[in-house]
């Protein structure tokens, strides 16, 4: 019987005095009568094999905390590994606004009750609106690369076309993610030049024609570099009748051409540099941007927020626009899936860009191009480290390789953990092309002196 | 008019008539100033690091710029007009599973080593997450009866098409894949099951409810053929019922051939009580943002967990997570996965939290949870059937008591007084509390409303509800004006009817407009 009235603080009414009350309000004998429309033959008796619980707080906290202490949380100035999901420095204010139960521990709502998070939104497909010079953007999406399926998903739509044109630049995780979830496609992954990683224009105009739903590029790319011949490929693309994608790392957008400006018809992205934690690839969402057209817009599955006025003057609210093109209505008549995503990021990018500004975003951009160049530099000039993309123009990011060194870049990583470094993914099998090869990302966490560091620790390492 | 205790005669919802972000731009004024490069840096590199000119920016992006506390000012205020779970009643949102979540979560995802980890660190410095990754997989695999777990799908959406992309392969494998191109869904069931089987090649056929509110078992016969692939269903639907037959629906899909996919979006009533493996499926999928716990981040953080039997285990997204005894590492060689559906181990955060949910809960806490859910939805279900104008949908043709949440009807109220449920939507706000969901489409229910109370919520919450719709009732029939105008006291006006006819979607386009 004691058991029996153990009083759980999440669930306020296994208070046997409110659960009396309740069952006689009902009239219902027992709470196992309420599950009466469950067959006997269905209602589950033995153990779920769950663990021992710790209904105590403290007691929670110290186990789950305990797990939790065997991560390495590397200091930010010597985490060096970013490939999609990056250390940058988050502003006070943007974990300010996380820890806001109101954003967290609301859903969508309605647009009189949850008026604060639609506005939040709504600012947010601004700003990004701005950054990308798009016209349009949507609710974000899972990540970048269920953006990227998405963006290309609505090509097919709009062009009624299979083919997907990609260069082989864009990473292990969002290559995978487009071949599995865009299904009954003819994706055709095109060269890279090998110095560069830029797109072999030749390829690309070997594979292009007018069965081409869509060629998509990235800016910067997954291995880092920037793709300088990104308006001659959107005019390609526009040529034969295709859409022309782009993906971006949204904080390179304050020193980086707008992808709107040189002709992209869809963008797509990632926000998790905009202020939020790396949460060990949680902290992901991506972007989805597009022209103000109709046959684009119309194709868009992600909610989008519209500005309504009210009744009242000089006062705003929110709705989504497009609820009769989204899942929600179409279902099986729509050819994308969405659902709950990951909106309180949405929410916290804004903060960031409300907080950075113009001003902001070009000089974040420019103290992350001018360190990482340096870091490329110091690093190059290490007996036995090559940089083999000696001709790629890069943001953050770039290729080194150890060939020279004998070494494999597994065990290198694993000496400079050692030493209390996070170092560069690890490429050699996902780009074995490279050889022993890592990608390394420069922030705007990594001062001179870090990155100095970071050289002089590796070169002892390789040596 | 009703006597009430909860109701809040008085209320006045948060209204700072807060201006969009850009009116709060003063040229020049800094929120936040990046760190600078070092000037020895910069003699060193020259202009080595400058962008190539066609693709230099050449004009800086129109973002606001505000000082840096008025940027907090601005979003403390948003977040003041807002009804989060932690401020405010939100059992109107059914299908959504509103519970608590505890804060206590959230201060372990705030530690460092999680939210300043990288997703592939070497694995050597991950093995706290990893761990809790794996003993969550543990968890649903006893919550479930199914055999493997993977949390790689960002959200429920996802999850469902992760198990029509493994249904698929499955046959392909088995050289059906031409052959079984038809899943079946039901009409009460959420519209990602039919979306997401479509997104993944599959044609889609719909199970309409029968006069018991979930469709008649002789439907599921006229349906199933051997071009069947899988059925796709919630049990309990979103109406709230379950259907009794599921074990002969599983059955008569099996024989056919195909395979039978739980979408247990509607877990929150049956966890502990019944599991996908008794009721004869083969795959199913958790939304860790319902039944367990992960705020619902304003429309996500969200992480769908797909469970799958034994023989299934190969298609699933890669990477997985193992453990040999001693050392917790990650499995990439998958031939026969379907992919990736996510990068890296999915919402590794919203993973942490479901773990320390379920230990905070054990195994008789996680039964009273579906217990309390069920027990406070069929309190509110009696008393919401006692208000004038209200009904329980598919009642009396079905007189069972509801699982976990309850889908209603306004018709009679809409017939006598012609408020409509968008209208009590409306004005249920001006008295503190959270809309409500009506229902996802196809609406099967005359004016529908639907609600979910969860075991998170005290009797006296429910009784605010009670009372507020009571209220809402009474007045739409003595003063229908003041309910079809609402809100009144919420943080905006009603709606301009004239401004939902192509809103413009950003501040620019909404400035440009504004010119012309």
């Amino acid at each position: 019987m004691a058991d029996k009235e153990f009083v759980h603080p999440y669930i306020p009414n296994t208070n046997p005095t409110s659960t009396a009350a309740m069952l006689e309000e009902i009239g219902a004998s027992s709470i196992e009568e309420l599950f009466q429309s469950i067959p006997e033959h269905l209602r589950y008796q033995g153990s779920l094999g769950l663990p021992k619980p710790y209904p105590s707080e403290i007691e929670l906290r110290r186990n789950i905390a305990k797990t939790l202490e065997n991560n390495i949380s590397f200091e930010p100035h010597r985490n060096f590994r970013g490939g999609g999901c990056w250390q940058h420095y988050v502003p006070s204010i943007c974990d300010e606004i996380l820890s806001r139960g109101e954003f967290l521990t609301a859903y969508t709502g309605s647009r009189h009750a949850n008026v604060g998070s639609f506005q939040a939104q709504f600012e947010f497909q601004s700003m990004i609106s701005e950054l990308t010079n798009m016209d349009i953007v949507s609710y974000v999406t899972y990540d970048w690369g269920s953006a990227a399926k998405t963006a290309l998903g609505m090509a097919q739509r709009i062009t009624q076309r299979r083919k997907i044109l990609a260069p082989k630049n864009i990473g292990p995780w969002r290559s995978s993610q487009i071949e599995t979830m865009l299904v009954n496609s003819d994706i055709v992954w095109i060269d890279i030049d090998p110095t560069s990683s830029q797109i072999d224009m030749d390829n690309l105009l070997d594979a292009m024609g007018p069965d081409v739903a869509a060629i998509y590029i990235e800016n910067p790319c997954y291995l880092g570099n920037l793709e300088t011949q990104a308006e001659a490929i959107g005019t390609l693309a526009h040529e034969q009748g295709a859409i022309f994608v782009v993906g971006v790392d949204p904080l390179s957008l304050g020193v980086v051409e707008a992808p709107g400006t040189y002709g992209a018809d869809i963008v797509c992205g990632t926000v998790q540099t905009l202020g939020i934690h790396m949460f060990a690839g949680g902290g992901l969402a991506g972007l989805l941007a597009m022209r103000d057209e109709e046959r684009i817009k119309t194709e868009c599955p992600w909610p989008i927020l519209g500005l309504l006025e009210t009744q009242q003057k000089n006062e705003f609210t929110f709705g989504w626009a497009n609820f009769n093109r989204t899942p929600y209505e179409l279902r099986d008549e729509s050819q994308d899936f969405i659902g709950t995503g990951q909106t309180i990021w949405a929410i916290i990018a804004g903060v960031y860009l409300a907080l950075m500004g113009p001003k902001g975003m070009q000089e974040i951009g420019e103290t992350i191009l001018q360190r990482s160049h340096y870091a490329a530099k110091r690093i190059g000039e290490i007996p036995g480290i090559t940089l083999p993309m000696e001709n790629a123009s890069i943001f953050k990011e770039f290729v080194v390789n150890i060939d020279d060194t004998s070494k494999k870049i597994s065990a290198v990583n694993g000496e400079l953990n050692d030493l209390g470094f996070s170092s560069g993914i690890d490429l050699s099998e996902s780009y074995p092309r490279f050889g022993q090869a890592m990608l390394v990302a420069v922030t705007e966490c990594h001062n001179k002196e870090d990155i100095d560091a970071f050289a002089l620790t590796l070169e002892k390492v390789v040596s | 008019m009703s006597k009430a205790k909860y109701l809040k005669e008085n209320f006045q919802q948060t209204r700072w008539g807060e201006n969009i972000i850009y009116e709060h731009s003063i040229d020049g004024d800094r929120g936040i100033l990046p760190p600078k490069t070092e000037p020895e840096i910069l003699s060193e590199i020259g202009k080595s690091w400058q962008i190539p000119s066609p693709l230099k920016r050449k004009s800086r992006p129109n973002l606001p710029e505000v000082a840096q506390l008025y940027v907090l000012r601005h979003y403390t205020r948003l977040s003041q007009m807002v009804f989060g779970n932690n401020v405010a009643n939100n059992i109107g949102l059914a299908t959504a599973t509103m519970k608590y979540s505890p804060l206590v979560n959230e201060n372990l995802v705030r530690m460092k080593q999680v939210a300043d980890i990288h997703p592939e660190q070497d694995v050597g410095t991950l093995q706290g997450i990893l761990e809790i990754i794996y003993n969550l997989e543990q968890a649903l695999k006893g919550i479930s009866g199914l055999d493997h777990f993977c949390m790689q799908p960002g959200g429920g959406a996802a999850a469902i098409f992760t198990n029509a992309k493994i249904v698929k392969q499955y046959h392909e494998d088995h050289g059906e894949g031409d052959q079984r191109t038809q899943i079946i869904t039901t009409l009460n069931s959420h519209p990602a099951n039919a979306a997401a089987a479509a997104s993944a090649g599959f044609e889609v056929i719909h199970l309409p409810p029968g006069p018991a509110g979930y469709p008649d078992i002789e439907a599921l016969k006229t349906a199933v053929s051997d071009e069947t692939a899988g059925l796709m269903t919630t049990n309990p639907e979103d109406t709230g019922l379950f259907i009794p037959e599921i074990k002969e629906w599983t059955n008569l899909v099996h024989k056919a051939g195909g395979l039978c996919v739980h979408d247990q979006a509607n877990a929150n009533g049956v966890v502990g009580i019944a599991r996908s493996r008794e009721a004869g499926f083969d795959l199913c999928h958790f939304n860790l943002h319902k039944t367990f716990s992960i705020p619902h981040g304003s429309y996500g953080g969200g992480t769908g967990a797909v469970g799958v039997r034994d023989d299934l285990e190969r298609y699933l997204p890669k990477p997985r997570v193992t453990y040999d005894g001693e050392r917790f590492d990650l499995d990439f060689d998958l031939p026969d996965s379907i992919g990736t559906v996510r990068s890296y181990l999915g919402n590794t955060q919203a993973q942490v939290k479901a773990f320390a949910w379920i230990m905070a809960l054990g195994e008789k806490g996680i039964r009273q949870v579906a217990e309390i859910a069920v027990l406070n939805n069929n309190y509110m279900t009696k008393k919401i059937a006692e208000i004038k104008g209200a009904s329980i949908s598919f009642y009396p043709d079905n007189t069972d008591w509801r699982i976990e949440q309850t889908r209603f009807s306004w018709k009679d109220l809409n017939r006598d007084t012609g408020v409509d449920t968008e209208d009590i939507r409306n004005r249920v706000v001006d008295y503190g509390i959270q809309t409500y969901w009506p229902s996802h489409h196809p609406y099967t229910v005359a004016q529908p409303f639907s609600l979910e109370p969860t075991e998170s919520v005290s009797k006296a919450d429910i009784d605010e509800l009670i009372e507020v719709f009571t209220r809402v009732s009474e007045e739409s029939y003595e003063n229908p004006e003041i309910v079809q105008n609402a809100p009144h006291k919420s943080s905006t006006a009603a709606v301009n009817p004239n401004s939902f006819a192509d809103p413009p979607m950003s501040w620019r386009v909404y400035q440009r407009r504004r010119v012309t």
